[in-house]
């Protein structure tokens, strides 16, 4: 059994059947003391899930959820020293937002006195004091999201749990509100635990994250770590945009290996364990680090014609087509300083990458 | 511009609903209106008087219409009560205990009594009371009145309930109040409009009810449906009207109560 302070949730061996349908399967991990943790996936991958049975509302078919190293899987949601803050917010209608904020602090046995205090303090931290008389129908989308997090944050819980909570939110507030978000969980030191499908939020805003797909855990790892060294193919292709090809292995050097190209054309890529030659594999090449140039500038380099330009606003995607037919997507930062230079459909260019640039994945 | 299928555009549709209106409301504007009649004809207008509503409640008939009035609102209020409650339970357990093996058949068990022939009910209850030789009388009345008020009292709890997702309760359990508390705390109060309907429904319903009532109760029981129609069968006097709209004034009175609760309550949040 886990002892370690250190880590705040371990979930051990989780399994979950919903009758013959089995939602999770054998998920391991430990979300560390005072850390921002994303579970990011698909849509029915079983995140919410997972979150549920660590707040208690789903009992886990198999397996064990420690907190702070004490078993709490059997535990009711009550007794469950977490919070959560639901994707629908769940604010009570008929309850002032004060009430809303005090209602957990209450149900713990404090004062009315010290919970009106305590929910106050937690208005001021989320910027919605003026607001503690309203009911929750009288304010905006973001003010009752803010409401929700100062609900949940009032009864000072060991691990914050949030589900998609930013999702209903547009996407000028969905930015302010992940910067708040990252700022309440530094200020707090509070374990949070955030779930989202959208791959991008998860990078900017976590510490480390749990990539999950059809109930699996497919990677776990700092936001860098997954996206630059993706461990799989369905990681790498969730992870931002890349282009997936298909290449044989020649020989494997070490860390690197030589491939080649459906037509022919030879690459070195970096590889991964149980790779071997002669095996046919995925590579991973993310946009950003290919660049195109009028002329091959190294022996690598691959020549194609350039089908259409997507003007992105602070990039530029150029979609090349190599001779023998892959396509590839370049991005190149949409500035005037780079070497930045957009070439019209149907010019023929070459394509650069960085070394390093291209990687093996397993399926 | 009205849209391309707009039901007013259909030949008739006028016609027809004026038509329903007047069958639905001419037979009570008449009774209202005649109830203010100067004249004991019942079909002659001769001015506008309060004479029957004074001879209701100091007429030789007054001593009986009290009592059946006053018997009438007591079964009225300890039916509607005490139904309101067990719908309220029955509510609770078919949707907020999961899904459970015979759901649908407690759901039907509970609605189907409103699909019986009242008739077939009366008869039932009251072959049932003298099974159990239970004596005839205000109790037999009252537990007639709890036993077929639950259904109607089932409907708009229930309907409300399932407008109340499962996460407001899952969100108190979160801030940890026990089961029951979510219950009190926050199942039961956005539960109320749907309570108060159910129980003014209820109210409503076991008030105005004659032919279970005419069966079970004991000789010389009385309520006001039945009384009535004791009156009624001597023949029509006007202070029937004004007993009738009466009655009417206060089944009006008690679903505008019922509509502004529901309306404050979707003024204040879902
Ligand atoms: N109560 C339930 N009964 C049956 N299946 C469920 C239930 N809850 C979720 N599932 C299924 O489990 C899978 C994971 O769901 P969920 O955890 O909600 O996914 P996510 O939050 O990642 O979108 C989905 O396929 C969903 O249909
Ligand atoms: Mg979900």
């Amino acid at each position: 059994m886990p002892q370690d302070r250190e880590i705040a949730i371990e979930v051990q061996n989780a399994v979950k059947h919903y009758g013959t349908f089995t939602a999770l399967k054998t998920i391991s991990l430990s979300i560390r003391d005072n850390e921002f943790f994303t579970l990011l996936g698909p849509s029915g991958c079983g995140k919410t899930t997972l979150l549920r049975m660590i707040a208690g509302f789903e009992d886990v078919t198999e397996g064990a959820i420690y907190l702070y190293g004490d078993e709490i899987d059997r535990l009711p949601p009550h007794k469950r020293p977490v919070n959560t803050v639901f994707q629908n917010y769940a604010l009570f209608p008929h309850m002032t937002v004060l009430e809303n904020v005090g209602f957990g602090l209450e149900m713990l046995g404090k004062s009315k006195a010290e919970a009106r205090a305590r929910a106050g303090e937690v208005l001021e931290m989320v910027r919605l004091s003026q607001f503690a008389a309203r009911k929750p129908s009288q304010l905006s989308g973001g003010q009752q999201q803010r409401v929700a997090l100062a609900r949940a944050l009032a009864p000072r819980p060991k691990v914050l749990l949030l589900d998609e909570p930013l999702s209903a939110l547009d996407l000028k507030l969905r930015k302010a509100m992940q910067v708040e978000l990252k700022h309440l969980q530094r200020e707090t030191g509070i374990t949070f635990i955030f779930v989202t499908h959208d791959q991008a939020e998860a990078l900017t805003m976590s510490d480390r994250i749990a990539v999950m797909s059809e109930g699996e855990l497919q990677q776990l790892g700092e936001a860098r770590e997954i996206y630059e060294r993706p461990r799989n193919v369905f990681v790498a292709d969730f992870i931002g945009d890349t282009n997936l090809m298909e290449v044989t292995v020649d020989k494997v050097e070490g860390s690197r290996a030589q491939c080649h190209l459906g037509g022919g054309h030879k690459l070195t890529c970096d590889s991964v364990d149980g790779i071997g030659p002669g095996a046919k594999v995925h590579m991973s090449l993310r946009p950003e680090r290919l660049f195109l140039s009028a002329d091959p500038v190294e022996a690598e380099s691959l020549s194609g014609t350039v089908r259409e330009t997507i003007y992105i606003g602070t990039d530029i995607a150029t979609v090349v087509e190599l001779e023998d037919g892959p396509q590839f997507t370049i991005r190149s930062s949409n500035s005037t300083r780079g070497n930045a230079r957009v070439f019209e459909a149907g010019t023929p260019v070459a394509v650069n990458m960085e070394m390093g640039a291209a990687r093996l994945l397993v399926d | 511009m009205a849209k391309p299928y707009d039901l007013r555009r259909y030949p008739g549709f006028f016609g027809i609903t004026i038509l329903c209106l007047v069958i639905l409301y001419a037979p009570l504007a008449v009774v209202a209106v005649y109830s203010f009649n100067a004249s004991p004809s019942i079909t002659i207008w001769e001015g506008f008087s309060l004479r029957w509503y004074v001879d209701v409640f100091t007429g030789p008939e007054s001593a009986k219409f009290k009592e059946a009035a006053w018997n009438s609102f007591i079964i009225a209020i300890a039916a509607a009560t005490t139904a309101t409650v067990i719908a309220t339970l029955a509510a609770t357990a078919v949707l907020r205990t999961g899904k459970f093996r015979l759901r649908t058949l407690s759901v039907g068990l509970i609605s189907l009594p409103l699909m019986v022939p009242e008739i077939v009910t009366a008869v039932a209850t009251l072959i049932f009371f003298n099974a159990i030789a239970f004596e005839r009388g205000l109790m037999t009345i009252l537990f007639a009145h709890i036993t077929f008020c639950i259904p109607f009292a089932y409907m708009p709890i229930s309907a409300r309930m399932q407008g109340i997702e499962a996460s407001y309760e899952q969100a108190a359990m979160d801030l940890y109040a026990t089961k029951r508390q979510a219950f009190m705390r926050i199942l039961m109060p956005l539960m109320m409009p749907g309570i108060v309907s159910g129980f003014i429904l209820a109210f409503i319903i076991s008030l105005d009810d004659f032919i279970i009532t005419n069966f079970v109760k004991g000789a010389g029981v009385e309520t006001l449906p039945t009384a009535i129609f004791g009156a009624v069968k001597q023949g029509i006097k006007p202070n029937i009207m004004a007993i009738s709209t009466l009655l009417l004034a206060v089944s009006i009175l008690m679903v505008a109560f019922s509509w502004l609760i529901g309306r404050r309550n979707q003024v204040e949040g879902r």
